[in-house]
């Protein structure tokens, strides 16, 4: 595992800005999580990294050297992709044995034969190492894919949204598992996706990335607590924060336009009081309700306890207490 | 408006028996999802709603008329399909029109619906644009409102959001539970996300291999799920199962579980000695040193305002919701208990869940 840098990188594809500027250092065992919205960048820059893609300025470097010029098999880099493309034909085994029998790599067969069963132990896939690839199911497929790039030890795993096209509960344990994994096995990883639950759950540190250009980067709770701007803070949370008028809930600082009202920050009471709002619609989803509130004509969405008893039509006082305060750009203003 | 009665409905596809007997009624007005895992039949019942397909038995009545044989055409439904199709060489306006140019309604009258059903969906600056350059948000409006503009007795929707992505498909959960509000349409509204149906749905039918499991409130479906499948499909991360064997007197207000007593809500039948299972909601287990179970920490999920905290115990990997604001290290030594009065237990082998107190509380919803 190594250090990968990459400095100033900017990447057009004709008029398209992909990338602009772009600088991030994932350290030595760090688990980097690049969030966005489709067309932000995020495959571009794991592209750029594994030299899949040239960039149009700027360097990337891995343990220090730099390897902007070099060809993709010469990084030590290990991708995987969102659809896994797996060999029809072969076993599990063989599939997970494939990139350590390549002649440029001459490992041992007896090597091949502990790392494959060593990661198909950690997968849970090490009953099926008999099995042809297409005997699986979706989520043994991906696991497959996953462990074709693990048996080797690169300088860093890419990773484009690997696990997007699985089901919601395969998609849970799995997040759970890789984060463990790589915890265990000291990886570096730079993982892409636009799902916020699997980059706050994995990451050590997120950058949040829009338009090519990276907002803001720092540990999941930075980011979450401490958003840079209004944009950033839309992008984690749910239910998402309201937006609201900076003065609403009282005074608010010079420049404020916007205030940001995560919903554990407001709390609920009976009744109307300095600030009233009337319930729209509880929707009970299980472990929590959301209450869509009407305040002013604005719609508030928060959380309330199921047993709380609130119904469409109660008139409720809100208290904020950690206001987040934005200016007419949306830039983070002191409260 | 229209209610819909489902009676004893089935649907054999050669040797596949994709529906069996389900039976479900959605009251005039009402958002019914049908809920379930793909191949569960959910599909297969809407389309025989529809009257696309033809059931092997079993009736369909559209306010009190059997429509069973009707065709398509004559029971005055609209579908919305997950794979919307536009007519790209047409603009807004004349693809949501369409269906009323097919009915052969005059282009004065025609037009004012259209601008109606535009102004609901909140596409009306769309009107004059081409399909071909919309983004798939607003694809899906126009596919709605090509629903909508006919004012139909019903609405059945096969993962009309299925397509798009999470943004979006949030975006147009809270939009298309507005518009059913505003227009009060009946609606049965086909999904496989868990978590669509909860935010959307008055009524949840939850179906698993041709069966229907469970119709209830989201509410009632997720508080006191009827068998191990519902109680296992429905939350995020799903309901924990502790596996034990054991009897129920009536009454019974504790079940032993390994050395320790585990207070439950007072069993309403008994149950001679068998497999069971206790089930918690990770909202439902508290960390407390005294705790009936202990493990250890496996890893924690960070979610903002909660955190998913997995234990490691001697009946498996147990997950529990908890604030963020408490710390856990990974290998820590943990007790865990659970809140009495809304723990489920079922029968192993049928899946059942075995009536308790649990089942006498208010009927939400």
């Amino acid at each position: 595992m190594a250090e990968v840098e990459i400095v100033s990188v900017s990447k057009a594809f004709g008029k398209t800005q992909a990338l602009s500027d772009l600088s991030l250092t994932i350290g030595d065992g760090e688990f980097v999580a690049l969030l966005g919205p489709t067309g932000a960048g995020k495959t571009t820059a794991l592209r750029l990294i594994a030299g899949l893609e040239q960039p149009d300025s700027g360097s990337i470097r891995i343990d220090g050297r730099d390897v902007t010029a070099d060809a993709p098999a010469d990084r030590d880099v290990a991708f995987v992709f969102q659809q896994y493309s797996l060999y029809p034909h072969l076993s599990v085994f063989e599939n997970m044995a494939f990139a350590l029998r390549a002649p440029t790599r001459r490992v041992p067969e007896a090597d091949i034969r502990t790392k494959v069963q060593e990661v198909a132990r950690l997968l849970h896939i090490e009953t099926k190492l008999d099995n042809k690839a297409t005997q699986l199911s979706g989520g043994q497929m991906q696991r497959v894919a996953i462990g074709r790039a693990l048996v080797r030890s690169p300088s860093i795993y890419l990773m484009d949204e690997p696990l997007s096209s699985l089901d919601a509960k395969l998609r849970g344990e799995l997040r759970l598992e890789l984060k463990r994994i790589q915890v265990d096995l000291g990886a570096t990883i730079l993982y892409v996706t636009h799902d916020q639950t699997e980059a706050m759950t994995m990451a050590s540190r997120i950058g949040v990335i829009e338009g090519g250009r990276l907002l803001q980067i720092g540990s999941p709770r930075e980011i979450y607590e401490n958003p840079i701007n209004a944009h950033v803070a839309a992008r984690l949370g749910q239910p998402a924060i309201n937006l609201l008028p900076a003065a609403l809930f009282g005074r608010a600082p010079v420049g404020a336009e916007m205030v940001g009202a995560r919903t554990e920050h407001l709390t609920i009471a009976r009744g109307g009081g300095d600030v009233s709002a009337t319930v729209k619609r509880v929707e009970h989803l299980g472990d929590q309700s959301h209450l869509h509130l009407d305040l002013a004509g604005r719609p508030v969405v928060t959380l309330a306890d199921p047993e709380a008893g609130f119904g469409a039509g109660d008139v409720v006082s809100l208290r904020l207490n950690k206001p987040l305060f934005f200016d007419a750009n949306g830039w983070r203003v002191a409260a | 408006m229209a209610q819909i009665k489902v009676e004893a409905l089935d649907k054999s596809f050669g040797s596949f028996h994709a529906v069996k007997s389900a039976s479900f009624t959605v009251e005039d007005g009402q958002f019914l999802c049908l809920l379930g895992p793909s191949g569960c039949g959910k599909t297969t019942t809407l389309r025989m709603i529809a009257g696309l397909e033809l059931p092997t038995a079993g009736t369909i009545r559209l306010d009190g008329e059997d429509v069973t044989m009707n065709r398509a055409s004559a029971r005055d439904i609209a579908f919305v399909f997950q794979l919307f199709a536009l007519y790209p060489h047409m603009n807004v306006r004349r693809n949501i029109g369409f269906p009323l140019k097919c009915e052969g309604i005059g282009a004065a009258e025609r037009d004012r619906r259209v601008v109606e059903a535009a102004r609901i969906l909140r596409i009306s600056h769309l009107l004059d644009r081409s399909v071909s350059g919309l983004a798939g948000g607003d694809r899906q409006r126009v596919a709605l409102g090509r629903a909508i503009v006919r004012k139909p007795k019903c609405f059945l929707m096969d993962e009309p959001l299925g397509a798009l992505d999470t943004e979006m498909r949030e975006a147009m959960i809270h939009e298309l539970r507005a518009l059913h509000d505003r227009l009060g349409a009946t609606t049965v509204y086909v999904t496989h996300d868990q978590l669509e149906a909860m935010a959307m749905a008055d009524r949840i039918a939850v179906m698993n291999n041709g069966v229907v499991e469970q119709v209830a409130s989201p509410r009632d479906i997720y508080d006191r799920p009827a068998s191990l499948f519902v109680a296992d499909f429905i939350g995020s991360p799903p309901m924990n199962f502790l596996p034990f064997r054991g009897g129920l007197q009536t009454g019974a207000e504790a079940i032993r579980l390994g050395e320790r007593d585990v207070a439950i809500p007072a069993a309403r039948e008994a149950m001679a000695e068998t497999e069971l299972v206790l089930g918690v909601r990770p909202e439902h287990v508290r960390f407390t040193d005294r705790g009936m179970v202990r493990g250890e920490i496996y890893g924690t999920e960070y979610l903002g305002t909660t955190q998913i905290v997995t234990v490691t115990t001697s009946y498996g990997a147990l997950k529990a919701r908890s604030p963020s604001s408490r710390s856990f290290r990974t290998g820590e030594t943990v007790g865990l208990d659970f809140r009495p009065d809304t723990l489920s237990i079922f029968d192993k082998a049928s899946g059942r869940a075995i009536r308790t107190a649990l089942h006498e509380g208010v009927v939400h919803g």
